[in-house]
């Protein structure tokens, strides 16, 4: 992975605008950005970020490479689209602020501790596997991710919420053993490493 | 004569998966309506909107197609239809990626043939949200009419969220203050809460789970303001927010101190039981926080 | 004719009038009182029969002079309009009915406020002429242009087009002015994408092609003077001959010059060639003519180019910078940027900005700039460093941090400075000062001036703000305070090359208004139409010059003998010359010390025991009189003790009215005017604020009356104060409540 992002720091060398425009999701639109903020103050978790979006524009123009792909930001975002609608440029900044940590990610540089970032990644294995979520599955992961003790706590924190959600038959634990998913997994699975493949060669990202 | 669908439920309105009951009163309104809802065949998760940071992009967009490629192959002309925002939305922007891109669209093909798919992409069916159905399919004074039990004296706020507002919306309403679900609950004899400032304010989503405390903070203002505004119930369109505001109300309790118990329903279950279901076909027994006045509605 | 005077009043019983009025009463006052020799009422006047009526006794009975008792003077305009005759209105609907209550005890104080507005509409005719035009008009209708820039050209075309003769003087040897100089320039046509042909020499070619415009280069004005319709202009020639010619109206299209670079030396400027301001990068863009552009020093091709903007400009804390923004820099950047990124997308810009402006089209330029790669980094320059290399160091807005760059090229937006000629009032002023300021403003007097006016007040337009020549940007644009004269272009604000287009069109409307009103001995403008004219008696004049130096459009010179000499033409009918006059010699044949001061006196003071207190109010016709007309058209109350006189402008009160208003007996006088200072909205420019100086000094003649200073107000009123004004007559009455009645009731 960080080979990948040597070769990328070797390609673009001085230019990471164009590194984002190449090989960021929708990062075409970077450059469009007017620097008026109302992605900032339209952002739910805006003060969570430490650099918000019209921030992280202003950096990839200004080659701060390194501060944007290691940063935390983009993972706090929580898909609700309000900058999108709102943007009088009409950016699509959910997109590009997927698209820079989907891409940070692959160069395997992003922060290795966010929990998003895990999250995500947990959530994705979970649902490629079978080809459907298996929602216990994936929430015991997730308060395990951390080890077994962190596991416990987060999960006796969590035990009645769980309970709840048991008592209304909204959680199966018989998923642990038996969730069945979709019947052409194979198919799906050859689908999606061939899509990663033909992403890869576009990108020029080692796999 | 039944209107028929090519239906995607996603993995949340899975037997015994955290939106059942959502899935079980929606059975019921459209046996009302006499909605035909044709399963997509082998359908797989859409990659929902944490999906992109393992998936990327043409994984991602591929889940999304084969979905689409297996509806056209199997319920040939026949428009989409999700329950689920998420769902939804992941499936509606591949749809619209894909007319936008030749490139991308014969990638995806490249992809899809590993699966043994194929797609014949003309973009003539739609991508549309259960809502959209009701509203342009049926319309309002069409939803009222097999109204047996009007939903009187509740006051309901419609929590509308995010992913079924933007970025693409539902019947061209405001983004900022949409207003089909005030409708909806209007037509179903409810009194809806209109005044409700919290009505698109994001519930965090997929970061309940990663950035918990973050979210609880979004949770707790969406259910405030519904107090606030005097509301007894809140309901929704998406999945996501209803687990979200719904379960996280006993955690939000011991935290700050406060004293919620606001139910949180689908509207699907306000029609279901409006237009004469009971309880379980209502899917109320799925609601964590009992929506006691629906269910006394139900039982007359 | 004037000793023909036949008065008629009519009293109109629409409206509710009938109902809330005794007419018969106010008719027997017209007729007693009012020495009407026609009196009569109608149900409707305003109708087409009740117009047909006065029509009819104007005609066959012989009326000369008609006080219609009716509504406000601002209603039913075109039906009272009858031509050589002189009006007068008593506002009877909206000054009485509507701001009086329907109340048994409101009745009897409404019947006496509709007595007085009968009894002073008499009293204002009976001291009335039937105004004629001036007999001075000239009906020279050739149009004269100063400046053979895009907007000079643009207005002689216009001119030209609406059939008008054009005289067009340029000072240098070529027409084009700065868009000649331009390689290209900002787009005025769809998509605005990109920089298109400036189009100036087609312009030229049509210019000089044109059988209506005759253009001389290589000239200037040497004198200027006369007034709309006879101007009389020498033009001094390269050769050194001078010629005369006679024109109708001037069009200033002087332009701008670039700000001196020279005073950004911590820019670079000076410091390395490659620093350069943004008319030189046209010229290395015109070199290159679509190639690489190729820095001064060396010839190298430019690889990164950093644009300054806001250099020297919106800078309030420097005097020797500009205060303003000059507009078009932020487009023009964004222009010369896609030079560089059109021939090389590879050449990197930055365009390092405060905030980008982009009016007209400019935001879908600005889209096109991005699109094709231009950076735009919002933050303030702190200085250029040039050491071999040019390193612009700044702090960066958005990210909040002091950082550099380094370019090949540096390139300054530099701004507009008006060519307006001399600051006639920086010179005017400090003579009296110390000797040191003197020089300066001789100095400054000596160079430049564009129109060299023989007017009184001095040889060019006066300055509005910042040295540019114009009257009110927003409210009167192109009208200067010199009538027959209008600004366009950057000379009048700064623009850019549409703008510019744009307001050459609008000054040549104004021109061609002045000339035809000229033809008529009529007023050019705000007072469209107007037959009046200020004309004094000599024999009465002490030639004290408070005329000449208070009329805020220099329309009076002094002759000979050092008597004011009045350029009809020029005058806007204000009335500033009236209201300065302390021998009161001044008058117009509709508007006179005499006709308003008659009204005051006509009005019906009621003696200390009745305690009806009464209280003037002079309202100035243009914001305050509309503003109270609204308070009766949404019957808002106010007290019936007050009178309303409305009047052309507060600068045509005379100090006389107040002390005639106090001596009669009235309890305090209001004075209603525009908004004065820099953000004025006087229609006169200078009215209100001249009428409120002369009130400040009334404090002496009311301490001879032993009378307190509150009982005399002078009040800013905006149109929109609709709420504001029956507050203000309210309190006034509550005020002479608490002081006491005025002793001077007999």
């Amino acid at each position: 992975m960080s080979n990948s992002n040597a070769a990328m720091v070797e390609k673009y060398r001085n230019n990471f605008l164009k590194e984002v425009e190449a090989n960021v999701e929708e990062g075409d639109w970077v450059k469009m950005c007017m620097q008026c903020g109302v992605c900032a103050g339209s952002c739910p978790l805006g003060n969570a970020w430490d650099h918000p979006p019209q921030e992280i524009f202003m950096m990839i123009r200004a080659g701060k490479r390194e501060d944007v792909l290691t940063s935390d930001s983009m993972w706090m975002c929580t898909s609700c689209y309000n900058c999108i609608v709102r943007c009088p440029r009409e950016l699509p900044i959910t997109h590009i602020m997927h698209g820079l940590a989907n891409y940070a990610h692959r160069l395997g540089i992003a922060p290795k501790m966010n929990p998003t970032r895990r999250f995500a990644k947990i959530f994705w294995d979970n649902v490629t596997k079978t080809g459907r979520a298996n929602e216990l599955k994936l929430s015991i992961s997730l308060y395990f991710m951390d080890g077994i003790v962190a596991g416990i706590k987060q999960g006796l924190e969590m035990l009645p919420m769980g309970l709840d959600m048991l008592k209304t038959k909204r959680l199966d634990p018989m998923c642990l053993i038996s969730h069945t998913g979709i019947k052409d997994t194979k198919g799906l699975h050859a689908m999606l490493k061939k899509a990663r493949e033909i992403e890869d060669k576009r990108k020029g990202l080692a796999s | 004569m039944a209107k028929e669908y090519s239906f995607y439920p996603g993995c949340s309105s899975e037997r015994k998966a955290s939106a059942v009951n959502y899935m079980t009163s929606v059975e019921s309104m459209c046996k009302t309506l006499d909605v035909k809802l044709n399963e997509i065949p082998d359908w797989n998760c859409c990659g929902a909107s944490i999906g992109y940071a393992e998936g990327g992009e043409l994984p991602r967009h591929s889940l999304n197609a084969r979905n689409i490629a297996l509806s056209e192959k199997n319920n040939p002309g026949q428009d989409i239809v999700a329950t689920c925002a998420a769902c939804w939305l992941g499936t509606k922007e591949t749809h619209e990626r894909l007319s936008k891109s030749d490139q991308l669209l014969a990638d995806t093909k490249e992809a899809l043939k590993e699966a043994g798919l194929d797609m014949d992409y003309k973009g003539e069916v739609n991508i549309r949200h259960m809502v959209e159905v009701l509203i342009e399919d049926f319309g309002y004074d069409e939803l009222g009419k097999p109204v047996k039990k009007p939903l009187e004296g509740i006051k309901i706020a419609g929590y509308v969220g995010c992913q079924t507002n933007r970025p693409f919306g539902v019947d061209g309403e405001s983004f900022e203050n949409p207003k089909y679900l005030d409708k909806l609950v209007e037509t179903m004899g409810a009194e809806p809460v209109e005044k409700y400032d919290q009505k698109v304010t994001c519930c965090g989503g997929a970061l309940a789970f990663s950035e918990p405390e973050k979210s609880q903070n979004q949770i707790k203002k969406i259910i405030e303001s519904a107090y606030d505004h005097g509301a007894e119930m809140i309901v929704t369109p998406c999945p996501v927010c209803q687990l979200n505001v719904e379960v996280y109300q006993g955690m939000i309790n011991k935290k700050y101190g406060t004293k919620f118990k606001m139910p949180v329903t689908y509207y699907s279950q306000l029609m279901a039981v409006a237009y004469g279901h009971n309880a379980k076909e209502s899917g109320l027994d799925g609601n964590i926080v009992r929506a006691t006045q629906l269910e006394e509605i139900a039982c007359k | 004719m004037a000793d023909e005077k036949k008065l008629a009043a009519y009293i109109c019983k629409g409206c509710g009038l009938g109902d809330r009025l005794d007419t018969p009463q106010l008719m027997t006052i017209a007729e007693r009182e009012g020495k009407c020799q026609v009196v009569k009422e109608h149900d409707f006047l305003c109708s087409a029969e009740g117009v047909a009526m006065i029509r009819a006794d104007i005609e066959s009975d012989g009326v000369t002079h008609v006080a219609i008792c009716a509504c406000s003077r601002r209603a039913k305009v075109e039906a009272f309009n009858f031509n050589n005759v002189a009006v007068s209105r008593g506002n009877l609907r909206e000054g009485v009915i509507w701001s009086q209550p329907d109340t048994e005890e409101r009745r009897e104080v409404t019947q006496e406020m509709a007595d007085d507005y009968v009894r002073m509409a008499c009293a204002e005719i009976k001291a009335m002429r039937v105004p004629e035009p001036n007999p001075n008009h000239g009906s020279n209708k050739r149009i004269l242009i100063v400046g053979g820039g895009i907007s000079g050209m643009t207005a002689a075309l216009e001119s030209a087009k609406a059939g008008y003769e054009v005289l067009l003087v340029e000072k240098t040897g070529v027409l084009g002015g700065w868009a000649a100089k331009l390689y290209k320039r900002v787009p005025d046509v769809e998509p605005f994408d990109g920089p298109v042909d400036t189009g100036i020499d087609a312009l030229i070619d049509v210019v000089n092609g044109n059988s209506k415009i005759s253009v001389h280069l290589n000239s200037t004005l040497s004198r200027t003077s006369g007034a709309p319709g006879q101007f009389s202009v020498d033009i001094s020639q390269e050769s050194g001959a001078t010629i005369t010619e006679n024109i109708g109206a001037i069009i200033q299209a002087s332009g701008s010059e670039v700000f001196d670079a020279t005073k950004l030396d911590n820019l670079g400027y000076g410091k390395s060639p490659d620093v350069i301001d943004q008319v030189q990068l046209e010229e290395l863009a015109k070199a290159a003519n679509g190639g690489a552009i190729k820095r001064p020093s060396d010839g190298k091709e430019v690889t990164s180019v950093a644009f300054v903007q806001c250099a020297g400009q919106r800078n309030p804390f420097d005097d020797n910078m500009l205060d303003y923004c000059s507009g078009h820099c932020c487009n023009t950047a964004m222009k010369q940027a896609m030079y560089f990124k059109d021939a090389n997308p590879e050449v990197d810009t930055n365009i390092l900005y405060h905030d980008l402006r982009t009016p007209g089209n400019g935001e879908d330029f600005y889209r096109s700039a991005q699109q094709k790669g231009v950076t735009f980094t919002k933050g303030f320059v702190k200085d250029v460093v040039v050491n071999g290399s040019l390193n612009v160091n700044f702090k960066d807005a958005i990210l909040d941090e002091v950082t550099s760059m380094e370019a090949d090229l540096v390139v300054l937006a530099t701004g507009q400075v008006p060519n307006s000629g001399v600051d006639i009032e920086a010179a005017a002023a400090p003579v009296e000062d110390e000797k040191g300021d003197e020089q300066t403003v001789a100095a400054k007097e000596e160079g430049v001036s564009v129109l060299n006016l023989t007017y009184r007040q001095g040889k060019d337009l006066p300055h509005l703000s910042h040295g540019f020549a114009d009257s009110h940007f927003i409210c009167f644009p192109y009208e200067s305070r010199r009538t027959g004269i209008y600004p366009c272009g950057p000379v009048r604000r700064p623009m850019d090359i549409s703008q510019a287009i744009e307001d050459a069109t609008g000054a040549a409307l104004k021109a061609i208004q002045a000339v035809e009103n000229a033809e008529l001995g009529r007023a050019a403008h705000p007072r469209s139409g107007d037959l009046s004219f200020p004309s004094f008696r000599k024999e009465g004049c002490t030639q004290c010059k408070r005329c000449t130096v208070e009329c805020p459009f220099g329309a009076i010179d002094e002759d000979e003998e050092r008597y004011p000499q009045f350029n009809e033409g020029r005058c806007r009918r204000c009335g500033t010359c009236m209201g300065a006059c302390p021998v009161r010699v001044i008058s117009f044949d509709n508007y006179s010390v005499e006709t308003v001061g008659s009204q005051l006196k006509a009005v019906d003071v009621p003696d200390e025991f009745e305690e009806k207190p009464r209280v003037l109010v002079l309202a100035c016709e243009n914001d305050a009189y509309p503003a109270l007309d609204m308070a009766g058209m949404n019957r808002r109350e106010y007290s019936a003790f007050v009178r309303v006189i409305p009047v052309r402008c507060l600068g045509s009160v005379n100090t006389i009215w107040v002390s005639d208003a106090m001596n009669s007996g009235y309890d305090a006088v209001l004075l209603m005017g525009c908004k004065r200072g820099d953000e004025y909205q006087c229609h006169f420019v200078k009215g209100s604020e001249i009428a409120h100086t002369r009130m400040s000094k009334i404090g002496d003649t009311l301490e001879q009356l032993n009378l307190e200073a509150e009982r005399v107000q002078t009040f800013e009123i905006a149109i929109t104060d609709v709420d504001r004004v029956p507050q203000l007559i309210d309190e006034a009455v509550k005020m002479v409540d608490e002081i006491g009645m005025s002793p001077f009731k007999f």
